[in-house]
């Protein structure tokens, strides 16, 4: 932020400073906030006067400027009049302002008698509460503010001017006005607690064998990243709401949950939802429908037990730790002992990396084991699904329909009901 | 590890100059190695020629359809329930509201007694509840019954620093917290035990997020030591980190794709850091953003990136052309949480400014 405002500052390229003659007196130093947001289009990347002002706002909330005429730090695009704080009195300089500089401030105001300092309601009241609580005090912060303003007296007047309304702005971001500089609760916590950063031997020990599997690995070429991306936008693009449109109207726009419903239903399932089963074996398990259908076909193929296996190590990572014991001897007992009720065909090697787990049992004793059999399904069973006349007729069963109804609401619209039944005649032939 | 055995006869001050040497000397080739994976010719794959296949979002209509007010204090934290038209909120006042955000009604609140409820979460069950925060703990409610929610708790675990963020990982019966210690643990819910422990940040754990694969077996974390970790949640081994980032990394969430995580960080800028690269591939920066950046969240085909600021806006990111398509204002406050529904159709965000708004 502040290498911000250093720029809006700079005497050539930055927003126009000037001081205004008006009336009986001058202004000096100041701009408008007409300039500041034009400067701020102009020279970093907003988009519209609407970012832009919302920006200035922010940074005048923060302290770095503040309007002559007013004790909000709001910025307005108009020919109001603003000015820069002066860097000693930056946030960054870690101000902490207390209780007895304020008054003093205060003090000093009512000392400088004159109407355009005179305090706002609130500054008084401030000043009151303040002068009850450093009764004691008082005497010492009067001279204070006594032996300040005489300083500011022998000054310029102009100059004066300026560093009265700087050190205003000062004040008016801390105490009554929305504090913006307020800490995180989690940011505050940390700044509590001792930093922990001697490096010791087996701290760098452990990080040189990081290190070098990190270089072991191969990695990915850039575009070949990105390009994956895309493909993966190009896929689901159907599918996200912010660039498809759903079917139904968007619940939250037509306010009309019929989206969630017709989810929720198995009878009516539109055919996009259906050709997203084919994108990976994931997808196909992850809709309820979807996995049904392929449970179905694995039982014509007779090779079921590879899911329901699947299934039984996916629902054991999700049991109560005191349940997964026994779960473990029942899954071992059901697909992979010598006499397994629903045997599974595991190779050699991970049937024995699962014998050797089932020593400890966890949740992840058959993990290797489900690999391999997941492995199975998608490369096997699963492609054979989607080449399936099962498949094919669900997808053109929903298919046919989703066309039906869009034609139809279509052609109802224009009113053309009779080439709707010749048009349904066509289609079911 | 030829560097390790010298180091071992020295005295213990040489072996650490000569182990942090050998780190040094990993890290410039390590840099080397990367520099020859970037094929393309800018650093990013802003102006990669794969991404000239893609055309440029020409227009998001994008528009608030939903304020939830109810809040006496910050929002900090929400979270979608499975039904996609829930909302779970928690907020620095102890409360926990759950709305239902089609409606905008309030259904229920739970009083927590803490302040500061940083995080909170819906089981997949849709049954249960965990939130946590000054507290240190993580703690679950049930909603099952129909009688008043705030009875029916129960301590699972707890930090030795605030809870930062919570999520169930995949089962009701088990919670993945992080917390101001650093560290990060997997909780069984029934017996209040320890699963595993995370260790290896260096300082608060501020986001977690689980891995969108099959087995889901891993999940990324963000931390104020500006590393992002990859960990294997059977043995509690971080098995990738990535680095970049400026500042404090506030959120970090999984590309639906599950092959890269894009974080959002104090230094104002949200980062793309692929797995399979092993390295940043995107910066999302604009000289006009000066603010830090919450929390982050994807659309379902990966190609836009929501982020929160704490100039409290909202900007929308191209993730592939590494451009801004949007700036969504209406918080007056710093915006603590955003999440696109489980569905995808709407995105929910929470605010310093005590409310709660679904955009879509």
């Amino acid at each position: 932020m502040e290498a911000i405002i250093e720029r809006m500052q700079d005497e050539v390229t930055g927003v126009p400073v000037k001081t205004v003659k008006s009336f009986i007196s001058k202004i000096p130093s100041v701009f408008t906030g007409s300039d500041l947001i034009m400067w701020m289009v102009k020279n970093l990347d907003v988009e519209d006067q609407a970012e832009a002002l919302h920006l200035a706002h922010q940074i005048a909330s923060h302290g770095y400027l503040f309007p002559i005429d007013d004790h909000m730090l709001t910025v307005k695009n108009d020919n109001t009049f603003y000015r820069f704080q002066t860097p000693y009195f930056w946030p960054s300089n870690c101000w902490e302002p207390e209780n007895t500089d304020y008054a003093v401030y205060l003090c000093k105001r009512t000392m400088q008698n004159k109407t355009r300092l005179e305090l706002a309601d609130y500054e008084a009241e401030s000043l009151a509460r303040l002068q009850k609580m450093f009764s004691r005090k008082w005497e010492f912060i009067f001279m204070q503010a006594e032996a300040q303003s005489k300083v500011d007296k022998k000054r310029d007047k102009l100059e004066r001017k300026v560093l009265d309304s700087q050190e205003r702005a000062f004040w008016d971001m801390h105490p009554g006005c929305v504090n913006t500089t307020e800490l995180d609760m989690k940011k505050a916590c940390r700044m509590l607690k001792p930093s922990k950063s001697s490096a010791t031997t087996n701290a760098l020990r452990k990080e040189i064998t990081f290190l070098k599997s990190r270089l072991d690995r191969s990695n990915f070429k850039t575009s070949k990243a990105a390009e994956s991306f895309i493909n993966y936008f190009e896929q689901y693009v159907e599918y996200d709401p912010y660039f498809t449109p759903l079917d139904v109207p968007n619940p939250w726009v037509a306010d009309n949950p019929e989206f969630w419903e017709q989810e929720k239903q198995a009878k009516d399932i539109p055919a996009r939802r259906v050709k997203r089963w084919a994108f990976s074996l994931q997808e196909l398990l992850a809709d309820q429908v979807g996995r049904e259908q392929f449970l179905r076909f694995l039982e014509k193929e007779f090779s079921s037990e590879n899911l329901k296996f699947w299934d039984a190590v996916q629902e054991l990572k999700t049991l109560p730790q005191k349940d997964v014991e026994q779960r473990v001897n029942d899954i071992w007992a059901e697909f992979l002992a010598a006499d397994a009720s629903c045997p599974v065909n595991v190779d050699s090697h991970s049937h024995d990396i699962t014998k050797k787990n089932m020593a400890k049992p966890d949740r992840w004793t058959f993990d290797i084991a489900a690999a391999h059999v997941y492995h199975l399904m998608k490369t096997d069973s699963y492609s054979r699904y989607l080449r399936s006349e099962m498949y094919k007729d669900f997808l053109s069963g929903s298919k046919k329909k989703v066309t039906n109804f869009v034609i139809a609401a279509f052609l109802a619209s224009q009113g053309l009901i009779l080439l709707i039944i010749f048009m349904n005649c066509y289609f079911n032939d | 590890m030829c560097g390790g055995k010298m180091a071992q006869d020295g005295s213990p001050k040489e072996a650490i100059e000569l182990l942090t040497k050998e780190v040094d000397a990993l890290k410039t080739k390590l840099e080397e190695e990367r520099q020859k994976l970037n094929d393309v010719s800018c650093e990013y794959f802003k102006v990669a020629t794969v991404s000239e296949r893609l055309e440029l979002i020409a227009y998001l209509n994008i528009k608030p359809r939903r304020l939830l007010k109810g809040h006496q204090a910050k929002v900090l934290c929400s979270d979608w329930a499975p039904d996609k038209r829930h909302i779970v909120s928690s907020s620095q006042d102890g409360k926990m509201i759950i709305w239902d955000a089609f409606t905008t009604n309030k259904e229920h609140a739970v009083t927590m007694p803490t302040t500061w409820v940083m995080a909170c979460a819906y089981a997949p069950s849709g049954n249960f509840l965990a939130c946590g925060g000054l507290d240190n703990k993580v703690t679950v409610y049930s909603l099952s019954s129909e009688d008043d929610v705030s009875t029916k708790k129960k301590t699972v675990g707890t930090h030795t620093s605030y809870t930062s963020c919570c999520t169930f990982p995949n089962s009701d019966q088990q919670i993945l917290s992080g917390s101001g210690d650093s560290s990060c643990a997997l909780w069984d819910v029934e017996s209040g035990q320890l699963l595993q422990s995370f260790h290896g940040h260096t300082s608060d754990v501020m986001s977690v997020d689980l891995a969108p694969s099959e087995a889901g077996n891993t999940f990324v974390s963000g931390s104020c030591d500006k590393k992002v970790f990859v960990w294997d949640m059977r043995t509690g081994n971080c098995v990738q980190s990535f680095e970049g980032h400026l500042s404090d990394i506030n959120s970090v969430k999984f590309h639906p794709s599950g092959d890269a995580v894009a974080t959002g960080s104090d230094d104002s800028t949200c980062r793309l850091f692929d797995l399979r690269a092993d390295k940043e591939v995107a910066l999302y920066t604009k000289e006009s953003i000066i603010f830090g950046a919450n929390c982050v969240d994807f659309s379902v085909s990966g190609r836009l990136l929501f982020a929160g600021y704490n100039d409290y806006t909202i900007n929308v990111w191209d993730t592939l052309k590494c451009v801004r398509v949007s700036l969504l204002y209406g918080h007056e406050n710093r915006v603590s949480c955003l999440q696109v529904s489980p569905d995808g159709t709407a995105l929910s965000t929470g605010s310093w400014d005590s409310t709660l708004r679904v955009y879509c």
